[in-house]
């Protein structure tokens, strides 16, 4: 439980940040609040010939709604998320899945940028960001680029992002009115990662039916999952238990689970159905104003 | 007469603990905290695979990393005569391989360096060759005839180690043949661990006269000194063992662990103090596992549902040496405790054991000697006779109980029984929880589609080995000891032979001793775990320590109170006939004003004893209980579960324990609710699966499920009080019945809820997925 040596990095500007990276061609690793990466450095999982540490920049701990989006930044701890008086009451799905993640002492010290960005598909904002259609900015040598969250994860701990890139910002885009998110994990004991989890945002039209609808999964794929099919099965639909039965099934079948402690495949499916049609009721519930 | 007053932390009194006032604040002295000049680090080389033949083996790399001084192997210890150790059950054990490994995480070699960091590095730089062999994980397939031999070292031709049986084979089968009905379960307990926070580890030091002291997370010290004079050959004067505080022992810190072992070797070899302390890992993966026994179950009863007979055919997994850490002439330890509460009148237990490439075991996990396992059979057996029936598991349990009438009462499996009212804790229980209207809420429920289960275990636990004529490790008989000594001015030290790992002996015996004694238990300080000062004794796990050294403390006072009373007399010039010990002083037979404190008494004994009598107030005290004393308890779960996800709330608790004669009843609820937790585990949530190549599928915490403060039931606790007859305070052990009896009651609770379906098993843990399973069948969507 003991680390190999390596090079430590503790740069105050994001600029610095990305220099320092592009000299390392890859062989560094960001050390944002650690809960991942430490325990894969003590485990010798992870064996960075340099740690950068981009705890002591500046300015990346916020959270901010304009008129168009909600921006977090990367070093916001997740439990300062879901302090925030925004999420509580415009991002339910943010709101629910930072009380959720892990124990109070990692959500003291997780970030919400590396909880994105980390690849794990069982870490629990990503489902959320690609159900909010959020999207993160990418700060590299050549200036900052934004990537759309459901164009991000292409493999378990794997990105588009390049080596010398640093993920500065989350944008989400600004809760509408008659909008409503929730999220669901189930999991075996509080710390474990999902057995599976499901994120729901909805729009409703005035006839309160949905006119716009988002379903992000955890840890029952690859990457965490956005179930497009399932989506875009709510948009139109009222939450009546026959929608209920039509978007969970394809939330299941957009699952790609494989069996472990947590479970076999056709359970954890079968429970991504059940809390998908659990989830989207909820949601509904706070698009009217419950909460 | 007048209530005598109370000495100040008698028996009874919930005094606040002794040893609190420096583990609250972050003051106790764990081997961790240890630090001696120049003292080296050691880490360990394990092995990926579960069965492999080490085709090579080179040092060469490690020895090159910056502050690694040497690299121990299994030749190195060869050349010694210390590659091979025995376990406590007789067994043989590798330190370090010469040339196969037997299961994943075996230790390999050790590494030592000037700091743990060098260490590790050094372990990552060793060279091992492996060459991959046949791996024996289900030790059903262990024991068929084409399955690999593990134990060719030991001349085996197979893979079973021993068959052990108890009771009456034709009786019982006519019995159940004769019985209206016949019930048979087969019940998986599987593989756990016990998980201390604190993991193993020691600081090996030789002093320039040669002798040895190694600080030590040991249950069990004197034992240990023993065992390593016996193997070593140095002189026992010569080693000194030192448990200081113990964060958490649960039976995995009685055996000797081959990282003691190669530490002392590190530490003679560079000639410098060397600290090993194990991490989780290596905890997890290669210290001795719990339970893992798989039992068929049967009992019979007659029309009225009075059970008749059971019989018992278990299969024992011991990974590849029987390290378990059982009274040498119980293999399957105190299995046969499983008649329970009921007057089985014939009954045939049978134990096979056998090998796989799994880690060395089972030791007890606060499980009193494999009671747990007995525990659990009986009572899952007793719910589903119950549910066969159609009679409700209590009223079941009522018509069947053992009367208070009939202690001491002798099961059909021979142990005698010391006392019980088992029925007095049942009807509390229920009483407590509400048990008709929550069957009555049950029945609207089940109506409705609702799942919610009411699940008994009305357990009989067998602790305080043991009587000498049937109970000894490795030959040497567990009696447990007390040694008493008052100062000049009426101040007592005294020291054990047992030692405590957070059950709270320093207050518990100071209570008793403040009791026996007369003497407020702030002048009372105890002493354990050192072999260099403390009398001899057998240490502490199987809930021994009250029944065994707790007993030794009130018989060795007693003793002092003889000697006690010649000097009162001497003082009060009257003839020691005429002393009597009452209200907790010495005083002239019907002349109460007329008296002497122990305080009193005991400057007498240094300044002014009568002439020809030694001087000094002491004593010294090997107890050797008469029998063993049986707690009991009755408990009650009350769980609803979600049908659609196969997830369980237990909704409700109700524990009602009987211990006798409670020496402080804040410790003994503490012992309770921790016991109770660590049985709601294993329930629910604690396993170690092996995949077919024998790799662990729980090696850390991520998937050794330890439950939190928020998965754990709220426990609500009560007692009866039973006291045992022949234990100098009537006391019983409480250590580990919570742990024994909590885990048939959840389980049975569960099975309750699903009735509707028709189950009548579930292996524990029960996980979501598995009721699942229950609910939806194979076929599920």
């Amino acid at each position: 439980m003991y680390p190999p040596s390596f090079d430590y990095y503790a740069p105050t500007s994001v600029d610095e940040a990305v220099r320092l990276l592009d000299q390392h061609q890859g062989e560094a690793k960001v050390l944002a609040g650690g809960q991942s990466l430490i325990g894969m450095l003590k485990l010798r999982l992870a064996q960075p010939g340099a740690l950068i540490d981009i705890n002591r920049i500046p300015d990346l701990s916020y959270v901010r709604e304009d008129a168009t989006f909600l921006r977090i930044g990367a070093m916001t701890r997740i439990n300062e998320l879901h302090a925030s008086d925004a999420v509580k009451a415009r991002y339910g799905v943010l709101f629910d899945a930072t009380a959720e993640i892990a124990d109070p002492t990692v959500r003291n010290w997780g970030t919400v940028g590396g909880n994105a960005v980390h690849g794990d598909p069982g870490n629990d904002l990503p489902a959320c960001f690609l159900a909010l259609d959020a999207e993160y900015q990418a700060q590299g040598p050549k200036g900052s680029r934004t990537i759309a969250a459901r164009k991000f994860y292409t493999d378990s701990f794997t990105n588009v992002l390049a080596p010398n890139e640093i993920v500065t910002e989350i944008h989400v885009p600004k809760a509408a009115a008659g909008s409503g998110s929730a999220y669901s994990k189930m999991e075996r004991k509080v710390g474990d990662f999902a057995t599976a989890a499901v994120a729901v945002t909805v729009t409703l039209a005035a006839n309160g039916s949905v006119a716009k609808a988002g379903i992000g999964l955890t840890n029952v794929g690859p990457t965490a999952l956005y179930a497009a099919q399932a989506s875009d099965a709510l948009v139109g639909k009222t939450g009546t238990a026959t929608d209920l039965g039509t978007v969970g099934d394809l939330a299941a079948k957009a699952a790609s689970p494989v069996a472990d402690n947590r479970g076999p495949v056709d359970f954890k499916q079968d429970m991504i159905r059940v809390w998908t049609r659990r989830t989207v009721t909820r949601a509904i519930a706070r698009a009217k104003g419950g909460s | 007469m007048a209530e005598a007053t109370p000495i100040p932390g008698g028996i009874g009194q919930s005094i606040g603990r002794k040893e609190d006032a420096r583990f609250i604040r972050g003051k106790g002295n764990y081997v961790d905290d240890v630090n001696l000049p120049g003292m080296l680090f050691m880490d360990v080389v394990r092995s990926p695979y579960a069965h492999a033949k080490i085709t090579g083996l080179r040092k060469d790399a490690a020895l090159k990393v910056p502050g690694v001084l040497a690299v121990i192997t299994g030749a190195d210890l060869a050349a010694a005569k210390l590659a091979w150790m025995p376990t406590l059950m007789s067994d043989t054990q590798m330190v370090l391989p010469t040339d196969t490994v037997m299961f994943q995480g075996q230790e390999v070699a050790a590494v030592v360096g000037v700091d743990r960091y060098a260490a590790a590095d050094g372990v990552a730089a060793v060279e091992v060759d492996y060459e991959p062999l046949p791996v024996v994980v289900d030790p059903f397939k262990a024991l068929q005839p084409d399955a690999p031999v593990l134990r060719t070292d030991k001349g085996k031709k197979d893979n079973h180690i021993w068959h052990w049986e108890v009771g009456d084979k034709a009786g019982t089968e006519a019995a159940l043949k004769a019985s209206a009905v016949v019930v048979t379960e087969k019940l998986y307990i599987p593989r756990i661990h016990v998980s201390s926070i604190e993991t193993c580890g020691c600081v090996a030091s030789v002093d320039v006269s040669g002798k040895l002291t190694v600080w030590m997370t040991t249950q069990a010290p004197h034992a240990i000194r023993t065992v390593f004079a016996l193997v070593s050959g140095l002189p026992e004067n010569n080693i000194r063992i030192i448990s200081p505080d113990i964060g958490g022992g649960f039976g995995g810190k009685v055996p000797v662990y081959p990282g003691y072992v190669i530490a002392v070797v590190a530490a003679l070899t560079t000639g410098k103090p060397v600290k090993w302390i194990e991490d989780r890992t290596g905890n997890l993966t290669a210290d001795s596992f719990a339970r893992d026994y798989h039992i068929e179950a049967e009992i019979g009863a007659d029309k009225n549902g009075k059970v008749t007979a059971l019989r018992v055919k278990t299969l024992a997994d011991h990974g590849y040496t029987d390290a378990a850490a059982n009274p040498s002439k119980f293999p399957a330890g105190l299995f046969h405790i499983i008649t329970g509460s009921y007057p089985f009148s014939k009954a045939f237990v049978e134990v096979d054991a056998a090998y796989t490439n799994k880690p060395p075991g089972g030791i007890a996990y606060r499980c009193s000697f494999r009671v747990t396992e007995a525990v659990f059979a009986i009572e899952r057996l007793m719910d589903n006779l119950a549910h066969k029936m159609n009679l409700d598991p209590a009223e079941l349990r009522m018509r069947n109980f053992i009367p208070p009438e009939a202690f001491p009462y002798t099961s059909a499996l021979g142990w005698t029984y010391d006392s019980g009212n088992y029925a007095g804790a049942l009807k509390k229980a229920m009483d407590t929880i509400g048990y008709d209207a929550l069957r009555k809420e049950q029945a609207e429920k089940r109506k409705r589609g609702e799942l919610m289960g009411i699940g008994i275990s009305s357990f009989t636990e067998i602790v305080g080995a043991g009587p000498s004529k049937t109970f000894d490790i490795l030959g040497i008989k567990m009696f447990d000891s007390a040694e008493v000594r008052i100062h000049p001015t009426g101040k007592v030290i005294a020291r054990f032979g047992t030692k405590s790992q957070g059950q709270g002996h320093e207050t518990t015996y100071a209570q008793i001793l403040a009791e026996e004694l007369g003497i407020p238990v702030d002048g009372i300080s105890v002493e354990e775990g050192d072999t260099d000062t403390a009398p001899y004794g057998l240490g502490t796990y199987a809930s021994r320590s009250t029944p065994t050294a707790g007993a030794a403390a009130a018989v060795a006072a007693r003793k002092i109170r003889e000697k006690g009373a010649k000097i009162a007399a001497h003082l009060l010039e009257v003839s020691p006939n005429d002393i009597e010990w009452k209200d907790h002083k010495f005083q002239v037979k019907g002349v109460p004003e007329k008296s002497k404190t122990m305080a009193d008494v005991a400057f007498a004994a240094y300044t002014n004893h009568p002439q020809g009598m030694e001087a000094g107030l002491e004593a010294v005290d090997y107890y050797d209980p008469p029998n063993m004393t049986y707690p009991f308890g009755s408990y009650i779960c009350v769980v609803d579960i979600d049908k659609e996800t196969g997830q369980v709330k237990v909704r409700r608790f109700v524990a009602i324990d009987d211990c006798g004669t409670i020496i402080n009843p804040m410790i003994v609820d503490g012992q309770i609710h921790g016991g109770l937790t660590m049985g709601f585990a294993p329930a629910m949530l604690e396993e170690i699966p092996y995949d077919e190549q024998g790799n662990s599928r729980a090696p850390s915490f991520l998937e050794y499920l330890l439950p939190t403060a928020v998965e754990t039931p709220k426990w609500e606790t009560g007692k009866t009080v039973t006291p045992s007859p022949h234990h100098p305070l009537g006391a019983k052990g409480v250590g580990e019945s919570a742990t024994v009896g909590a885990p048939a009651a959840i389980a049975n609770a569960v099975i309750d809820a699903l009735q509707p379906y028709g189950v009548t098993n579930i292996d524990i843990p029960i996980s979501a997925h598995k009721v699942w399973r229950a609910i939806h069948g194979a076929d599920a969507h």
